[in-house]
């Protein structure tokens, strides 16, 4: 039976109809804040329609990985908040948060948008750490590409600490920025039956077949990908989809 | 002497101050504290001569019996089957209530109800430890094929149903929509896709307006409805403890008629 | 000399600016925002809903479930790690303490009403800006109360009380400090939250509680103008 709602989805998309009255490739309304949270070097609220999330960026001095001696590190974790879903519990990270926050993490890593080496304090010793937390307020569907998109948020509007005699003062923030080169941006295509689609409400996302997060910057190189969902995927199928993410790729860059 | 703090028909929150004096009584939704009455809940105020009740604004669905419902398969048992009705509780229906059908003892019940399904169903009866059964042997209580579900705020279900059925006769004329509004806030639709997402916004605005004079003539210009809403003259809001027996629909008037007999 | 003048300008029984909204969590059977100075956080409300494992259900009522926590930036140093600490645990406890006078769920055996609270940005008085969210946000839900509940801290900065202490009168160097984080339910003017960090005489205490009082009224009136708000904007 609870295919009786997936043909019913279908048969609504044959006629580019989405349940709220969107066409298939059109994103719900977003909406940037920034700095909405003044303890926290940078940070943003996402909304795109419903679905809503808060990312935060804290900026603290570590030592690096031995393999990267002379590079920052970036972290990026992902709360599922109980508060933004009913189905979702309290307690550590599920498997869908980690994938999530690793997705995210991906984007920023391999795009090479910030300059680590910037990030360096003292080769070996000290660097500054990145640490990026989403949390979800509320699950509407398409938590991925409103993280994704509120990470890049977060480190716009991120401003170091100030830090003297080898000690942060978090009360006063400076001037300074992140240094960063490019912006990349997540974009999910999703599919059932045939039918390509981004940006799912909760219901149309309970029932995809397969979705591919497609991450690319500015000048449309490709710098993570994630298929996800049950069904796989032909070539076809991949170039359809990449060629929908690059084009509203663009679209959710320019909100921010 | 006691004095009227607030008006009729206004929006109160848990705590406010109502009246004073012991010239009020303290109907549903308010209780009294010394010589004063205080709201329990946030709702609409409704002054019925000396006494005060509350209307709730918000609030999940609380099983009742003879509510018709909409509840969803969760579980198939030796005897009958597991239901959620989006509440706290969950109802059971025993293969007797099911259906006049006769089913041998063993048979696969998955061929009536199989998990995962919408099924209408009509509450028989709720226990103080919120025990509910349920019964789908009656007109109109069936299970529910394709289509989509909505969920609304459950205190809105009246409107949303309006007297006599009125107001959802009227979104299923004008839209040419099947719909099944269950007293549980769950309403199924099915229709061209379209017409749906017409029927679903004219619910949604009755929804968010449903405390506003005048809805229904706002409802039916958003429609461009132009046959009769079938609604005598339009009344100010009220609410009866009963209210859920106003269950428009034909169909299940008949079906509660013959309960009450 | 003493603490002449706040650090922060405002009168000793100012409270900082608030901000306060319901139905914020589109999900959610009710929620709010509150906000008061930098100290913001968000409440959402499950509920009732199924309780499990069955070992927690009460079968004469329903039970009241809370959850405080920090959002990992939202602390005024170092990042918070994700997770319940012994803090958040202890401040969901009482929050819990100070919500369940008012809350009635006899009519819902066995089941809970979950209630989340999410700290975004944090300058002091978080758990009584949780609670004062909390209490709007149950009754957004619809949960039958017989009072909101109204919280604040009240504090005695060197020789002065006041009320409604940020970070920096907690932090004050100059003479001693207490934090009195208090929650009152205002129809009977009973404390349903009481803890204290700090040194005070019982005759200061008694003070900083009556100071307390008078601020009830006005976050009253604000929670119940955010709560009726959308109910009441002419169309």
């Amino acid at each position: 039976m609870a295919d009786d709602l997936k043909s019913h989805l279908i048969s609504s998309f044959e006629k580019n109809v989405r349940f709220d009255n969107r066409g298939l490739l059109d994103f719900r309304n977003v909406v940037i804040e920034y700095s909405v949270s003044k303890n926290a070097e940078g940070s943003a609220r996402v909304k795109v329609g419903d679905t809503e999330v808060v990312v935060g960026v804290k900026l603290m001095i570590d030592k690096p990985f031995p393999d990267t001696p002379d590079e920052g590190v970036i972290m990026v974790n992902t709360e599922f908040l109980p508060m933004a879903n009913p189905d979702f519990e309290s307690g550590p990270p599920g498997i869908e948060a980690i994938e999530q926050a690793r997705v995210v993490d991906r984007g920023i890593r391999e795009s090479k948008m910030i300059d680590l080496k910037k990030l360096c304090i003292k080769k070996g010793e000290k660097v500054w750490i990145v640490s990026i937390d989403v949390c979800t307020l509320n699950d509407d569907g398409n938590l991925l590409d409103a993280s994704a998109l509120g990470a890049m948020a977060a480190l716009k509007s991120a401003r170091f600490p100030e830090y003297e005699n080898d000690e942060i003062n978090y009360k006063t923030h400076t001037a300074a920025k992140l240094p960063m080169k490019k912006q990349p941006v997540a974009v999910t295509v999703y599919k059932i039956g045939k039918h390509f689609f981004v940006d799912p409400s909760k219901e149309e996302e309970q029932n995809i077949d397969a979705r591919l997060t497609i991450t690319t910057t500015e000048d449309n190189t490709i710098c993570a990908l994630q298929k996800g969902g049950d069904c796989p995927l032909t070539l076809d199928d991949i170039t359809k989809m990449l060629d929908i993410a690059t084009k509203i790729s663009k679209e959710l860059r320019s909100k921010l | 002497m006691g004095k009227l703090i607030i008006q009729d028909k206004a929006v109160v929150v848990p705590g406010e101050t109502l009246a004073e004096g012991m010239d009020y009584l303290p109907g549903a939704g308010t209780y009294r504290l010394g010589d004063k009455i205080l709201a329990e809940k946030l709702g609409l105020i409704n002054i019925d001569g000396r006494a005060l009740k509350l209307i709730p604004l918000s609030g999940r669905y609380a099983p009742k019996r003879n509510d018709v419902i909409i509840c969803k398969v969760i579980d198939v048992t030796f005897g009958g089957w597991r239901f959620e009705t989006n509440s706290a509780y969950s109802a059971m229906l025993s293969v007797k209530d099911a259906t006049s059908d006769y089913i041998a003892r063993g048979a696969d019940l998955t061929s009536y109800f199989d998990i995962g399904d919408y099924v209408v169903a009509k509450i028989t009866n709720v226990t103080s430890q919120k025990l509910v059964d349920l019964t789908t042997k009656g007109v109109g209580l069936k299970r529910l094929r394709g289509g989509r579900m909505i969920k609304v705020n459950s205190q809105k279900v009246p409107r949303i149903i309006g007297k006599q059925g009125s107001m959802v006769t009227m979104i299923k004329k004008a839209t040419n929509c099947n719909i099944v509004v269950g007293q549980n806030g769950l309403i199924w639709l099915s229709g061209e896709p379209k017409d749906e997402v017409t029927a679903v916004s004219a619910i949604r605005m009755i929804e968010a307006n449903s405390h506003i004079k005048g809805l229904t003539d706002k409802i039916k210009d958003y429609l461009g409805f132009t046959g009769e809403v079938g609604e005598p003259e339009h009344k100010e809001y009220e609410h009866k403890e009963n209210e859920h027996k106003e269950y428009g629909h034909k169909e299940y008037e008949s079906s509660q008629n013959d309960d009450n007999n | 000399m003493g603490y002449a003048k706040r650090t922060n300008n405002r009168g000793f029984d100012e409270l900082r600016k608030i901000e306060a909204k319901t139905g914020v969590i589109k999900n959610a059977d009710g929620s709010a925002y509150f906000k008061i100075g930098n100290t913001a956080a968000y409440a959402a409300v499950y509920g009732p809903r199924n309780l499990y494992p069955k070992f927690l259900q009460n079968p004469s009522t329903g039970i009241l479930r809370c959850s405080y926590n920090m959002m990992p930036f939202s602390g005024t140093g170092e990042r918070v790690r994700p997770g319940q600490s012994r803090r958040s645990r202890e401040i969901s406890l009482v929050t819990e303490k100070a919500l369940l006078p008012v809350v009635d769920l006899k009519e819902f055996p066995n089941a809970v009403v979950d209630v989340f609270i999410e700290l975004i940005e944090t300058d002091a008085g978080s758990r009584c800006a949780g609670i004062c969210a909390a209490s709007m946000a149950l009754a957004d839900a619809g949960i039958s109360m017989k009072d909101l509940v109204v919280a604040i801290s009240v504090g005695k900065v060197d020789d002065k009380i006041a009320v409604d202490l940020d970070y920096d009168e907690e932090a004050y160097e100059g003479g001693p400090v207490s934090d009195i984080p208090i929650a009152i339910i205002p129809s009977t003017g009973e404390f349903s939250l009481l803890q204290m960090d700090g040194e005070i005489s019982k005759e200061d205490l008694i003070k900083a509680l009556s100071l307390c009082k008078k601020v009830v009224p006005k976050l009253y009136e604000i929670q119940k103008k955010a709560l009726s708000e959308k109910y009441t904007k002419s169309d």
